[in-house]
């Protein structure tokens, strides 16, 4: 692609002391690292959580949970944790800020300082999350909403205490940082790609983001209202949502969803950009139908936003209402099947070869398919009469995300993490890694598709003695994924410390995107002269 | 003492099993990996739907999964160490375009189907007016002018014989089989949303303040039904079953007739919490009924 190799990098790079490069930092690549760093720490105080709910549920009765509010307070801070501060900051703030520059052929983002300010309003924004676990709630410490924060629960009425108006702030901080995070990376890829790279030439990464900053924008306002509406509605005598004083709870429902389902493909198109660039690399072939690929991204943004109400097919909606968002819901399998499709048939005729980062991508293929396919089974407003808000669901959205997004994210580790930090990571420990976690994983979630069709309800930190099955086996795969969760802090301790240096290009001619050009780790200032694409 | 816990139930399964009455009773069993058996039309069909999605979606995933098999064992670069440079194929592109639209229409076409014979029954025989209420239920049946009454969970420690962990109720609600039920479901006016499922009907309604969403059943067999609240409602959420006593007419009318005995049956029922009956009272104040004030009392 590129017509040249760098020559940033032959000047001394002017790299700022300590406290000018990390707390003022205004290099996508600063940016970037402490991005996944944050990433990395969100995600082990996740997956803490998600320990503790896994040792509550291995045996029937309450084992460590206090009382059922605890336990709620736990599930709330576990999925606004998991989606907020560790997959988001992880694939749109870390890759993102990392390897968009890069691919485009530009110097930096377009708004370096909006960058920063984008990183440091996270940081508070987690420390209110984890505060409000602390403060007074409903009858106990802490918001124990569900991460869907449904009023007349998060009113006044049923969380009296300031938990649930941090739980807001912290959205509030978390949701301007990542529209200030989108209106920066709209601007760099629709300003500063190099030369010659027109928008049909773009690495699909930097398409997925930018789908996906279209998301953001669009998306985010309008949770930032419906919690403001909320926080009026607990604090300032509104009524927005108070079905006693002529408000509708339902409305916050619609608000929420509108939101929160533009939402999840934010957290995983930036994968599809991932997985992509992976599956081509380790082919050493081109990826196959790049415009269907571009372009089932685009499709996929667009009608995510005409999906919502496929949450809410209990509510009570018109049933023609939920005709509609079947079939809607129904579309997004055809550009989804797309991209599944156009990854096999781009390693059809490859030269694969399966190191770390391919596994991952491979891992991800299957089990996302598999998560695809009982997202078709609930996008049916009559199947899922019985299984809205089952276990089925949790498996469902846990295959998408946590062996979809999370699969992407340790893909995009692996394929990176030499470029990024210059050390190549160890082959054997990642292979390691990768199948612990496989395992994991999936006896942590596939059984869970069996108590969902058993009528196990999600949010209950106790069952019925006739769940006790599947839940023990679920727990055990619980644990083994949270030691794996540990294994990869040591992997990349030990990468960074004692990690073989990496050279330009270590994955050799399959890796043909802009950042393979450069050195590893790039220099401080990259493409000081602009590359031409041919 | 887990391991105990966990003997001490395997046990309890391993004497009830062998009940036939098990195999059709409204309840989970251990290691069930499908389905409750259905008790009513609606489940009958949610059952045979869903069996239709699973052998569709199992062909997806087992295709899916072949031909990863399939490039892994070819295209591995010790077999093909030269890469071809096909980037493009219209005809298969349009296929795997086209192929999964017309699948998912056979399964929208099927969807919308059942979509429509779940919304509503002509005609309902009766009604049963459900409220959800933090954290129990409360049942009306206003056609047989029966009053209020709550369905609360029967604690751990004072189960007997044959009562159920965290599915036991001290008074389940009882139906009539063969018979169209209207149900409608509302929640306290001072409340939170709650759900109310029971799997083996095919019902799954939230319970909203001031909205009285609808739903119905016809019952085919007697039995005990158990549901569990969907929705999550704070504290008590686990702790709010859904017990549903299935019986003849015959045994239904003599029910009823028990539970209003010593009433004048001219007199409307009453209910605890205000139900929607319309917009705004004459006066555009939502008063509170007279039960009211005691279960916010006891909050």
């Amino acid at each position: 692609m590129a017509d040249h190799a760098a020559h940033a990098g032959d000047h001394h790079d002017h790299k700022p002391g300590f406290v000018k490069r990390w707390l003022f930092s205004t290099n996508h690549k600063d940016i970037g690292t402490l991005y996944l760093i944050f990433a990395v720490v969100a995600g082990l105080i996740g997956a803490f959580l998600s320990l503790l709910m896994r040792m509550e549920l291995m045996y029937p009765g309450l084992q460590v949970a206090a009382n059922g509010h605890e336990w709620n307070v736990w599930i709330t801070a576990h999925g606004l944790i998991m989606v907020f501060f560790v997959v988001m900051p992880a694939m749109i703030g870390g890759f993102g800020n990392w390897i968009v520059p890069l691919m485009i052929g530009a110097p930096d983002m377009a708004f370096p300082r909006l960058n920063n300010i984008s990183f440091w309003l996270l940081v508070p924004s987690f420390l209110l999350l984890a505060g409000s676990m602390l403060m007074p709630g409903g009858p106990g410490p802490g918001a124990g909403t569900g991460w869907t924060i449904y009023p007349p629960l998060s009113s006044g009425l049923g969380h009296g205490g300031p938990a649930v108006d941090m739980a807001i702030f912290s959205l509030h901080l978390a949701g301007a940082s990542s529209i200030l995070g989108a209106v920066n990376f709209i601007t760099t890829i629709f300003n500063m790609r190099a030369p010659g790279m027109t928008l049909h030439k773009m690495p699909l990464f930097v398409w997925s983001m930018l789908v996906t900053a279209f998301l953001l924008l669009l998306a985010v306002p309008v949770l930032g209202g419906a919690i403001t509406m909320l926080l009026t509605d607990r604090n300032f005598g509104s009524t927005f949502f108070s079905p006693a004083e002529g408000g509708d709870p339902i409305l916050f429902q619609h608000l929420f969803w509108f939101f929160g389902h533009p939402e999840v493909y934010i957290m995983i198109l930036p994968g599809f950009g991932m997985i992509s660039h992976i599956v081509a690399t380790f082919s050493r072939k081109p990826i196959f139908g790049y415009l269907g690929m571009a372009y089932a991204m685009v499709a996929i943004g667009a009608v995510g936003f005409v999906v919502w109400a496929h949450h809410m097919f209990t509510v009570g909606m018109n049933v023609d209402t939920k005709a509609y968002f079947t079939i809607a819901t129904m579309i997004i399998a055809v550009p989804t099947g797309i991209k599944i499709f156009s990854w096999i048939a781009t390693m059809w005729g490859g030269s694969i070869t399966f190191e770390t980062p391919m596994l991952w991508a491979v891992g991800f293929i299957f089990l996302f398919t598999i998560g695809g396919v009982t997202g078709v089974v609930l996008a049916n407003g009559s199947a899922d009469v019985y299984l809205h808000d089952t276990y089925y669901v949790v498996a469902h959205f846990h295959y998408v995300l946590s062996l979809g997004a999370v699969f992407a994210i340790f893909a995009g580790w692996y394929y990176w993490i030499g470029k990024m930090s210059g050390r190549q990571y160890p082959e054997m420990l990642g292979k390691i890694h990768f199948w612990m976690t496989f395992i994991g994983v999936n006896l942590l979630f596939f059984p869970q598709h069996f108590l969902g069709l058993a009528g196990m309800p999600r949010r209950y930190p106790d069952y019925p003695d006739a769940y006790a099955g599947w839940n023990w086996v679920s727990s055990i795969g619980g644990y083994i994924s949270v030691l794996s969760a540990v294994f990869f802090i040591y992997i990349a301790w030990v990468t960074l410390r004692s990690g073989r240096k990496a050279e330009a290009n270590y994955w050799g001619e399959g890796a043909t995107t802009l950042e393979w050009t450069l050195s590893s780790p790039p220099p401080f200032h990259q493409f000081e002269v602009l590359p031409r694409i041919k | 003492m887990k391991l105990s816990n966990l003997a001490a139930c395997a046990t309890t399964l391993a004497l009830a099993v062998p009940g036939a009455a098990l195999a059709d009773s409204g309840r989970a069993e251990n290691w069930a990996i499908g389905m409750r058996d259905a008790a009513s039309p609606v489940q009958h069909q949610l059952n045979d739907f869903h069996n239709t999605l699973l052998v569709i979606i199992t062909g997806i995933v087992l295709l899916v999964f072949v031909l990863l098999g399939l490039v892994i064992y070819k295209f591995r670069a010790s077999k093909n160490p030269t890469p071809s440079r096909t980037t493009h194929n219209t005809l298969l592109e349009v296929g795997w375009t086209a192929l999964p639209l017309i699948v998912l229409a056979f399964i929208a076409w099927e969807s919308m189907r059942l979509l429509y014979f779940m919304d509503r029954v002509e005609d309902p025989e009766m009604t049963l007016v459900v409220t959800g209420y933090q954290w129990y239920w409360g049942y009306a049946y206003p056609d047989q002018q029966v009053d209020e009454f709550l369905s609360i969970l029967i604690p751990e420690e004072e189960l007997e014989e044959g009562q159920l962990r965290l599915l036991s109720v001290d008074n389940p609600v009882v139906l009539p089989i063969d018979t169209d039920i209207e149900i409608q479901i509302t929640a306290d006016v001072n409340g939170v949303l709650h759900s109310w499922a029971v799997p083996s009907f095919g019902i799954k309604t939230d319970a909203v303040p001031l909205r009285k969403n609808h739903t119905w059943v016809r019952i085919e067999r007697e039995g005990t039904y158990y549901g569990l609240c969907s929705e999550i409602c704070g504290d008590g959420h686990a702790y709010m079953p859904i017990e549903v006593r299935a019986v003849s007419r015959e045994a239904f009318d003599d029910w009823v007739e028990q539970q209003v005995a010593g009433r004048e049956l001219d007199e409307p029922p009453v209910l605890l919490t205000r139900t929607y009956q319309g917009p705004v009272n004459a006066d555009g104040q939502l008063a509170q009924a007279s039960g009211q004030q005691d279960i916010l009392e006891t909050r």
